[in-house]
């Protein structure tokens, strides 16, 4: 059996790191650093003796432990953890991953004076992230959630003395604040038809029992409003557009935010809570035309970028994209198999970025690097391994994981396969074009030219702080496939056999965007050959189908507009005659009666009274 | 014989000629003094009342307003001191600073 103190230390040991943090290392590089690996480190453990447990049958598959909380008679909220192989499966992400990254960024961060800071704010992060994971409730899962929002507007603006990333948290923050009003209001409205009473809840397995009997009308708008919430945090469109400026954070931050683990919240959100969509049709086809669209979108976009960070978010994005999409597609399960494998390489791929970026001191931009391999051979190799993952490439983890949502979109509805095939192939390619450019090394290029005479510095390889995270996400990477992971996830649902037209399909199609890539730059050119060739396209998938245009048009003349109109009746109508109205009247008064103090004792003497005398004779005459 | 009514009218007068005296004087002494004249004006009517209906409420009620009287001559003549050596002067009329 599971103690209930297991899955609250893992809640809280990140917190407890941050507090220490906070309130004694903040001069310590090396006991901050400490302190908040020592924290997930600590989370980690006992997220591996929960597995275990559940592995191993010791324990329930799920339990749930509950602190009463708030109790307002009609309403009570309590602050509880649900643990079950779906939360376990998550946790095993968040901070098995979110362990190897706390590790990497003490070699990444190590020359930056504020590392105090930025651990206490990954502490911080990771405590959003379990919450999210652990709640049994919705309302506690939304607290996390905002959590989660804070803190990662911290760590994307964290080097805040730099405008552009401080716009970028800000962007972050307030897409994500349009997503959650959607979001509490689908709360709010599942709370509301929940019961009757003190018999609402917002608990996920009270609801699960509730929901078969609800107005299936009213519960899909419900489902349509949480989703809201799900398309702001996973960057589904048309709110993706924080997340590639989420790149302006310290690479550690968007390899565990907004690669492995905030970004996948929402899909976490929609397979903890699938109990609620899975009878909707029309939401779940809505969900997974999102799905497919992202996906698609977003890996044309990645095709044309020349930001090593930006074309790993954008892919990020593709594959939120395909997840979401098999969620839509009622398979949780394909869903959550994807998030696992994708939050391996990923994470593996970031921080290989991440590497890269350390040693050529800060360039991103993957035409000024060149035959990386060769200088970084760790690094490089690890992002191989990456790179083939993501592509899915037999036998990655990737192709496992990206061949079921196929095989699910291959039976249920062939225009999303069609797209999520064509997302794939361009997966294959831009990956391939980014390798190709960066790190393969080519003799036809003039010797003296590399990278390394481009910058003052040599490029050179990472220390072992950073390369051990590489290699260890490396491994899990290449098994990723084959440790039974959809088995943990749901024991008792049915496993399909690997659907052969499909794995061959997708191979194809992995290779051929694999092979396409080499024939373009191959022979690394100078600059991208793509640019003629795509010809009118180009300047539409550079403007980022022109999201931020419309958005910025959308602030600057609606919003704009009208708060102008607003500013303008607030000047005329409530100061004008409102607020001057009022002190008008006082004045005008005052300046009337103020003529009555004449000064003379006598006077005020005669006033008072006559008025007594009037007195008196009010009350005489109504006697 | 004397009756009731004899004592509510001189009450009356008295109080008519301290409220004349109060509106008309213009030094602050003479007004503390038709003041006093007032409330000697409400003492008798309440003794008369007290003594014509036996009811000794009304003695009661006398011995609170003379104590209330003293208290307030003690502060009046107080003030008009302070107001003599402040302004050298105790007409009513002649202190207006708080006039608009």
């Amino acid at each position: 059996m599971v103690s209930p103190c297991i899955a609250w230390t893992t809640l809280l040991s990140p917190l407890v790191a941050c507090a220490i943090i906070t309130l004694f290392f903040l001069r310590s590089k090396l006991w901050s650093s400490l302190t908040a690996i020592a924290g997930i480190l600590v989370s980690f453990v006992c997220t591996l003796i929960m597995f275990s447990q559940i592995y191993h049958g010791h324990s329930a598959v799920e339990f749930q432990h509950s602190i009463n909380w708030i109790n307002i008679d009609a309403l009570t909220i309590v602050l509880g953890v649900l643990v079950n192989p779906l939360a376990v499966m998550m946790l095993m992400v968040v901070t098995g991953v979110g362990s190897a990254i706390f590790i990497y960024s003490r070699g990444y961060m190590a020359d930056d004076p504020s590392m105090p800071r930025f651990f206490a704010y990954l502490s911080l992060f990771a405590f959003s992230m379990i919450g999210i994971v652990l709640s049994n409730n919705f309302i506690q899962l939304f607290m996390f959630w905002e959590l989660v929002g804070l803190s990662s507007y911290l760590l994307i603006g964290f080097w805040y003395a730099k405008p552009s990333a401080a716009d970028a948290g800000v962007k972050a923050f307030m897409v994500n604040r349009v997503a959650d009003f959607g979001f509490l209001c689908g709360i709010l409205l599942l709370w509301s038809m929940s019961g009757i009473g003190p018999l609402r809840s917002f608990n996920f397995t009270d609801l699960q029992t509730v929901v078969p009997a609800m107005d299936p009308h009213m519960l899909t708008i419900a489902a349509l409003l949480l989703f809201c919430g799900v398309v702001g945090k996973s960057a589904q469109v048309p709110l993706h557009v924080w997340l590639a400026d989420a790149m302006e954070g310290p690479t550690p931050v968007s390899a565990l935010i907004h690669a492995a683990t905030m970004v996948a919240a929402g899909i976490y959100l929609l397979a903890r809570t699938f109990f609620i969509f899975e009878p909707l049709h029309e939401a779940l086809t809505v969900i997974a035309y999102v799905g497919g669209i992202t996906a698609f979108m977003a890996a044309t976009l990645a095709v044309v970028e020349n930001d090593i960070k930006r074309i790993l978010a954008y892919s990020t994005l593709s594959q939120l994209g395909l997840m979401v999409m098999a969620l839509g597609l009622a398979g949780p399960l394909q869903g959550m198999y994807h998030l696992t494998t994708h939050a391996f390489f990923k994470a593996l791929l970031f921080l290989g970025a991440g590497s890269v970026i350390y040693g050529l001191h800060h360039e991103q931009n993957i035409w000024k690097m060149h035959g990386l391999l060769k200088q970084m051979p760790i690094t490089g190799f690890t992002f191989l391994i990456g790179t083939l993952a993501l592509a899915g490439i037999f036998p990655l983890s990737g192709f496992w994981s990206k061949d079921e949502i196929l095989a699910l979109a291959f039976e249920h509805n062939k225009l999303l396969y069609w797209a999520a095939s064509i997302t794939s192939g361009l997966t294959a390619f831009y990956m391939g074009r980014l390798f190709w450019v960066a790190f393969w090394p080519t003799g036809s290029r003039r010797d003296g030219q590399t990278s390394s005479s481009k910058h003052d510095h040599p490029a050179h390889e990472s220390p072992a702080i950073m390369t051990v995270p590489l290699i260890f996400l490396a491994i899990l990477s290449v098994i990723g496939g084959f440790i039974g992971i959809p088995h943990f996830l749901y024991p008792e649902a049915h496993h399909p056999e690997l659907n052969m037209t499909v794995a061959v399909i997708s191979s194809v199609v992995a290779l051929a965007g694999i092979a396409i890539s080499f024939a373009i730059y191959g022979k690394r050119p100078e600059y991208d050959p793509l640019e003629s060739k795509l010809g009118a396209v180009y300047p539409v998938l550079k403007n980022k189908y022109y999201f931020d245009a419309l958005y910025g048009w959308y602030v600057d003349c609606v919003q704009q507009g009208f708060a102008k109109l607003l500013f303008w009746l607030e000047e005329t109508v409530i100061v004008r005659f409102g607020v001057h109205g009022f002190t008008g009247i006082a004045k005008a008064s005052g300046n009337v009666l103020r003529h009555l103090q004449s000064g003379l004792v006598q006077f005020y003497a005669l006033v008072f009274v006559f008025g007594v005398v009037y007195l008196f004779f009010i009350m005489v005459t109504r006697l | 014989m004397i009756g009731l009514t004899h004592y509510i009218v001189l009450s009356g007068i008295l109080f008519a000629i301290g409220v004349t005296g109060v509106m008309t004087s213009r030094s602050v002494l003479k007004i503390l003094i038709s003041l006093e004249l007032l409330l000697a004006a409400s003492n008798l009517s309440f003794v008369a009342f007290s003594r014509f209906n036996g009811d000794y409420t009304g003695q009661l009620i006398v011995f609170f307003v003379i104590l209330v009287a003293a208290a307030e001559v003690a502060v009046g003549l107080a003030i008009v001191v302070l107001m003599y050596r402040n302004f050298s002067t105790i007409q009513a009329d002649d202190l207006k600073d708080l006039k608009w």
